[in-house]
């Protein structure tokens, strides 16, 4: 038993369908407790006030929106290299998740940013990276939607994914090279969250776990989506074929 | 492959072939600058390095669909995948047919156009080495988002999506090169990462971008 | 010289269309390729041609020996017809000498000077035959290439591809007009693609595909099964 095995649409739908009930009620099960623990039952900073609770969206949302480009940065290389059609779907399914995660980071940073720094927006080169990334989300599933066979889509979001990544870690180096780009950075990182005391970092943890349950089962739900509206496609190639 | 080179120029320079285009959009980009901002000089001057990168870019994005969309839609480019030229040759040569038709012209234009921004007199000289170590990036990177969407119709807005952000760190590298050189700052970190993307462009991009046409015609 | 299809199996858009195809061409022969519309006819010769691969199957051929004539001539407009040429000569690294010839031998010596924008669909077209010439390949795969031309210029073309056989040459031609040629048909018909066989094969994975015929790597998700 293999792990490509998987990579069989039949047997992929399958094993999903029983996993997916298990996944939703883990999914609750930490990002609930996670965030409410976060928000009602974690004391306030002092220098921060209440606005320190966006931590327990901001910090999981940018976590997220970073490593969903890296698992469709990891499909795709799967199916450029063993051409498996559930792996580049998967990455598909991802895309909409990562840019809407990357606008959650954007938007809960931009609300938390404007008590602290008095300013909605900052020309950071942590900020702007992620909406570099915002960016990239969006041509990546432009690029799906304008092309009509599905494979010569998989194959060329593939292509643009991975040449995408050399250039989002230069744009990332880039901006590091600004006059005004040491500022404030540091405030929102996630060592600086493992820094802070342990009263704010256990509800972080947990819903740190819960936002990556939330993206595993909304990234299954949604592939078992394509490989239907994918299976829907060649019954209908094979349908005008008869 | 030289054949290629020169009927890809010549083309460009014949009628309705954009060869003027580019140049004209960067000239009207630049000269709507000081309608938009004012006409004050200082100001001007500060972000007139800034102002020639952003429009010397755009210039260049508005030729990209036709590095290959005319070709595939008059049957040239099949005929060319089968003929004994290899396709990362192809695709080079059309990047640079695409630089010295657009990055060329436009590095010669740059310096007349910075007068009209109140360019300080120091950074004449980094606009032009800036320009010519930056702008064959803009082309092999552009031809690199054509040869993605050559199959798409009316892909020109798609190309551009797609292109824009990869144009990301040449236009912070070129443009901090250039600010940083105009006042008199050390630049050769820039300079260097600015001239380092253009290689590594010109280096690798052509294959990928030969595997995506590759794709498309199949 | 000689091309050689075995068992070839080829796709158009991801959908599997010809399978099965066998045939053999030997130096001094023309195959005319047969079927109704949609058959598969073009599929079949960008996949020899090199622009799609097979799905299954073996082409023997020498490398670079064919040239590819498709629908589009490959023109450009605002280059005038010797200049077209001449840049398909150079790239196929063909003499300037042969350029004339192939100039007269299509009769459009005289609109050489004339732009590719100016010329009737006609003239395009044996301006886009006369490119075969410069190729210097062996075997013509060409896609209706009768299309738009009159019966003067048919019969220029069919002496054309009569001289190219006579030289050795080969020719593979999806067309319905009779040229007058010694040659053989190719009813694509036989190989059309069965989706039903192909639907059995598919989701459940290693079953293989059907008897006697090479395996096609299926469409996983043209299975017959449903998914769960």
């Amino acid at each position: 038993m293999s792990i490509w095995e998987y990579a069989n649409p039949k047997k992929f739908m399958e094993t999903t369908a029983r996993l997916m009930p298990w996944l939703v009620a883990l999914t609750a099960v930490t990002l609930i407790p996670g965030l409410v623990w976060g928000y009602f039952f974690s004391p306030e900073a002092e220098n921060f006030g209440t606005s320190v609770k966006i931590i327990y969206l901001h910090v999981p949302s940018a976590f997220i929106a970073i490593n969903a480009w890296i698992m469709m940065l990891v499909a795709s290389l799967i199916w450029l290299v063993r051409r498996h059609h559930v792996s580049v779907l998967a990455a598909k399914a991802a895309a909409p998740i990562g840019l809407t995660m990357t606008l959650i980071a954007l938007i809960t940073g931009a609300i938390w940013g404007q008590p602290m720094w008095g300013t909605w927006w900052a020309w950071d080169p942590r900020l702007t990276s992620f909406l570099v990334l915002f960016i990239f989300y969006l041509g990546y599933m432009a690029l799906w939607e304008a092309i009509e066979n599905p494979d010569t889509a998989a194959d060329l979001t593939s292509i643009l994914c991975i040449v995408g990544s050399v250039f989002a870690l230069l744009s990332r180096y880039a901006t590091l090279f600004w006059p005004q780009g040491l500022h404030q950075d540091a405030s929102l990182s996630l060592d600086k969250a493992e820094h802070v005391a342990d009263v704010y970092h256990r509800p972080l943890v947990l819903s740190i776990i819960g936002f990556v349950l939330l993206f595993i089962t909304l990234v299954l739900y949604r592939t078992r989506t394509e490989v239907r509206a994918r299976r829907l496609k060649a019954l209908q190639a094979r349908e005008r074929m008869a | 492959m030289i054949a290629l080179l020169v009927r890809d120029i010549r083309l460009a320079m014949r009628a309705g072939g954009g060869f003027g285009l580019g140049l004209a959009f960067f000239l009207i980009a630049v000269v709507l600058v000081p309608f938009g901002v004012g006409p004050e000089g200082g100001l001007l001057g500060t972000i007139a390095p800034g102002i020639l990168w952003i429009a010397a870019l755009l210039a260049c994005l508005l030729s990209l669909d036709r590095i290959f969309t005319l070709d595939y839609e008059d049957g040239s480019l099949d005929l060319l995948a089968t003929s004994p030229l290899p396709m990362e040759g192809v695709v080079a040569m059309k990047a640079l047919a695409h630089w010295l038709t657009t990055g060329l012209p436009l590095t010669i234009a740059a310096p007349v156009l910075g007068l009209l921004l109140n360019l300080p007199e120091s950074a004449y000289y980094w606009l032009v080495v800036t320009f010519l170590l930056g702008t064959p990036a803009l082309s092999f990177i552009g031809t690199f988002g054509a040869a993605l969407t050559v199959g798409v119709k009316r892909g020109g807005l798609l190309l551009s999506l797609l292109v824009l952000p990869l144009y990301i760190p040449s236009l912070t590298f070129g443009a901090e090169a250039l600010r940083r050189g105009a006042e008199g700052m050390a630049n050769t970190v820039p300079l260097l990462m600015l001239a380092g993307i253009t290689l590594g462009t010109i280096a690798l991009l052509p294959f990928v971008a030969a595997q995506a046409i590759r794709i498309n015609l199949r | 010289m000689e091309l050689e299809v075995a068992d070839l199996a080829c796709a158009r858009g991801g959908v599997l269309v010809l399978e099965g195809v066998n045939f053999r061409l030997e130096a001094g022969e023309a195959l005319m390729l047969r079927g109704p519309n949609g058959i598969g006819k073009t599929t079949l010769l960008r996949t020899l041609a090199g622009l799609q691969p097979p799905l299954a199957g073996r082409i023997g051929m020498a490398d670079e020996a064919l040239a590819y004539g498709a629908h589009a001539d490959g023109l450009k407009s605002t280059l005038t017809a010797l200049e077209n040429l001449r840049f398909w000569a150079r790239v196929h690294g063909t003499g300037e000498g042969e350029i004339g010839r192939a100039l007269e031998e299509f009769n459009l010596a005289d609109l050489a000077g004339r732009p590719a924008h100016s010329l009737s669909a006609g003239q395009k077209r044996r301006l886009g035959l006369a490119r075969l010439l410069l190729t210097g390949r062996a075997i013509w795969a060409l896609d209706e290439p009768t299309v738009s031309l009159d019966a003067e210029s048919v019969r220029l073309f069919a002496r054309a591809v009569e001289r190219h056989l006579a030289g050795g040459g080969m020719a593979l031609m999806a067309t319905h007009i009779d040229l007058g040629l010694a040659a053989r048909a190719l009813d694509l018909t036989p190989f059309r693609a069965d989706p039903d066989r192909a639907g059995k094969a598919g989701a459940g994975g290693a079953d293989g595909a059907g008897a006697g015929r090479v395996r096609v790597p299926h469409d996983p998700f043209a299975g017959a099964e449903d998914l769960a």
